[in-house]
């Protein structure tokens, strides 16, 4: 479904964003319009307030000015329809839980206040793991899992979500190359279904082969758009500075540094 | 065999009850690493208390609680307000917060109430040996004693709470961001926890008094976390260890002659040493056990694939002989000895004089673990 689809109201809509810690901005001003049915990366290099944006969108950060619209409307009336992957690092993997179990919690939001998951939650929440091919995992305790496979639970927990937008903070932190293809193909799988997928993302690499949409993030907006438009040297050079050693001007993949994840908060 | 008394047993129900009470939200402050948030609150709820109790002339007054509890929460507030400056982290907040707020609770009573009935040890220590000498009566019924019948109320509500917002609770610990994303205020449900938790320590202070509280709301959840990975299990189990505590620590200090309370929070300790050494799987007993036998199976292993890349080939005369291990691997002859011991039990090889013979299952093993 498609609510408010219509071709002018963008799946996710910033203005004027301002996000400050006390008196340090994280985010400057920022507008941001991201079409539905792309799949975009965030980057920028460390502290430039991707995950800080994610936050933003998720309602999570309270703005010093600006807002964001999903759906064309404000976050608090569109959250059915937003999908969530924090970073990994941010839980304790030490809960006393299961992977079943933190696959439902993807259901609470449907659910409500106090209304448990029942059967029909337990069974979207196993196909979920289906897809992620975690299935033969459900009743693993979470602390038993390596890196990569907390990061396809995370991803199987916004899969029942059915959401219509997805927010992912860095989904391919610390994976192996397996677990990589196997989430990109399934981020292509939702993008094909219709939804709008965005992620911050790190390895600028990887960028022109698994996106079509990108914005450049350092503080302020450098540029954003069609990968194919706006994932060049001077975009780059602009937001990531000296940083970045690059192979050649008009190279597909132009950048060789990969900076090293950050976890902002 | 014991000729209880009632008396006996209100007092040991009442113990039941804080315990119970006590450990279900111990649970949530141990797993949101704020067992020590529990110190703060039942300490700095003193001052609130004293004043309520100027005010009412009533220790048993339900007002004395919703002043605690009002307290508690500004105790919780105190300490994230100094830690959001980000001059002060947590732990030095809350070593700042709480000691100023029972000291003025402590000043208060010694200038203000010296005389009358709130004294400073049984706000302290509590003293659950009078608990029946205070009794509700509702149009004339006996309904027990007053501790008895306010922390049932309050072990209730807890129950409550623990049970309907369960879902709720164990998100807003687990990924406190998703819990925002989705609607399910962490923050509401945060400052519940912690009312309840003044709430709880205000009523078991007749019983257990404001230091040994901590006891009960820390040692039992810590101990349950030894025993289970599910979070319901663990409230069960947290539960199930407060009542222990509660009953073996009246018959210690019955036995020892001794503070109720004092053996209750003692019990609580020998409970926790004893998960400690014998949790099943976590336990320090049931670690070295596996590391022990993840020696032999490493050997084993390692044996089997010395054996495997030898097998067949000129060189198996020598190498796979008990006696060359210790050239060849590095093994003293008496370690050598116990690995082709427990090899040959778990089928892995079998021997002829000194010679070793891997069986199929042993180079099954071989292959799997170079595979691998």
């Amino acid at each position: 479904m498609t609510a408010p689809a219509s071709a002018q109201t963008p799946a996710i809509a910033v203005r004027d964003l301002t996000v400050a810690y006390d008196d340090r901005p994280v985010l400057w001003d920022v507008d941001l319009d991201v079409p539905h049915s792309v799949l975009m990366a965030i980057v920028g290099p460390n502290g430039a307030g991707k995950t800080t944006m994610i936050k933003a969108m998720l309602n999570l950060v309270r703005p010093a000015a600006g807002q964001v619209e999903i759906l064309g409307q404000s976050y608090q009336k569109s959250r059915h329809q937003v999908g969530y992957v924090p970073q990994r690092g941010s839980v304790d993997w030490d809960f006393p839980t299961n992977v079943l179990d933190v696959v439902l919690m993807g259901r609470y939001g449907a659910l409500g206040w106090i209304r448990r998951p029942g059967e029909a939650d337990r069974k979207l929440a196993l196909q979920a793991l289906e897809k992620v091919s975690m299935a033969d995992f459900a009743e693993r305790q979470i602390s038993q899992l390596s890196g990569g496979q907390q990061q396809r639970v995370f991803l199987a927990r916004a899969l029942v979500q059915d959401a219509q937008v997805y927010l992912m903070d860095e989904p391919f932190q610390g994976v192996d190359a397996t677990t990589e293809r196997a989430i990109i193909t399934i981020l292509k799988d939702l993008r094909s279904a219709g939804k709008t997928v965005v992620c911050v993302h790190h390895d600028l690499q990887t960028v022109p082969d698994y996106f079509d949409w990108v914005a450049l993030l350092n503080v302020r907006k450098i540029a954003s758009g069609p990968v194919a438009e706006v994932f060049n040297d001077t975009n780059l050079r602009l937001a990531y500075g000296g940083r970045v050693a690059f192979l050649s001007r008009d190279s597909a993949a132009p950048a060789t540094a990969q900076p090293t994840p950050d976890y902002e908060d | 065999m014991f000729d209880l008394t009632s008396g006996q047993i209100e007092i040991q129900l009442v113990a039941v009850v804080v315990a119970v009470a006590c450990a279900l939200l111990g649970v949530f402050l141990v797993l949101r690493q704020m067992a020590m948030m529990s110190d703060a609150i039942t300490h700095s709820i003193l001052p609130g208390i004293v004043v309520a109790f100027f005010l009412v002339q009533d220790l048993s007054s339900p007002f004395l609680i919703i002043a605690a509890a009002a307290t508690g929460v500004l105790t919780v507030s105190l300490v994230e307000l100094l830690n959001r400056t980000r001059l002060v982290r947590e732990d030095a907040a809350i070593g700042i917060v709480f000691p100023a707020l029972f000291s003025i609770g402590v000043i208060l009573i010694a200038r203000f109430a010296g005389g009358i009935h709130l004294d400073l040890d049984v706000v302290l220590l509590g003293e659950i040996a009078f608990v029946p000498f205070n009794r509700t009566t509702i149009l004339g019924i006996d309904l027990g004693p007053t501790a008895l019948v306010m922390m049932t109320i309050i072990l209730v509500i807890n129950v409550l709470f623990v049970t309907l917002f369960y879902k709720e609770l164990k998100l807003a610990t687990f990924d406190a961001g998703l819990a925002a994303a989705l609607g399910f205020s962490p923050v509401i449900i945060h400052y519940s926890l912690m009312s309840l938790v003044s709430v709880t320590a205000v009523g078991a202070f007749d019983a257990v008094g404001a230091i040994l509280v901590v006891a009960l709301i820390v040692g039992p959840p810590v101990t349950a976390y030894l025993l289970t990975d599910r979070l319901w299990l663990m409230l069960v189990l947290s539960a199930g260890i407060g009542v222990a505590v509660a009953i073996l620590g009246y018959w210690l200090a019955r036995y020892l002659d001794a503070s109720i309370a004092g053996s209750m929070a003692t019990m609580t300790g020998v409970i926790f040493i004893a998960g400690y050494l014998f949790a099943p799987y976590r336990g320090l007993i049931a670690i070295a056990l596996r590391r022990r036998r993840q020696r032999w199976e490493f050997a084993g292993t390692m044996l089997a694939i010395h054996l495997l890349n030898h097998e067949g080939l000129p060189s198996a005369q020598q190498e796979n002989r008990i006696d060359h291990l210790q050239d060849h691997l590095n093994w003293d002859s008496r370690f050598a000895e116990h690995v082709v011991r427990w090899a040959e039990r778990h089928g892995s090889l079998t021997r002829q004089n000194s010679h070793l013979f891997l069986t199929e299952k042993g180079r099954q093993r071989a292959r799997e673990a170079i595979v691998r």
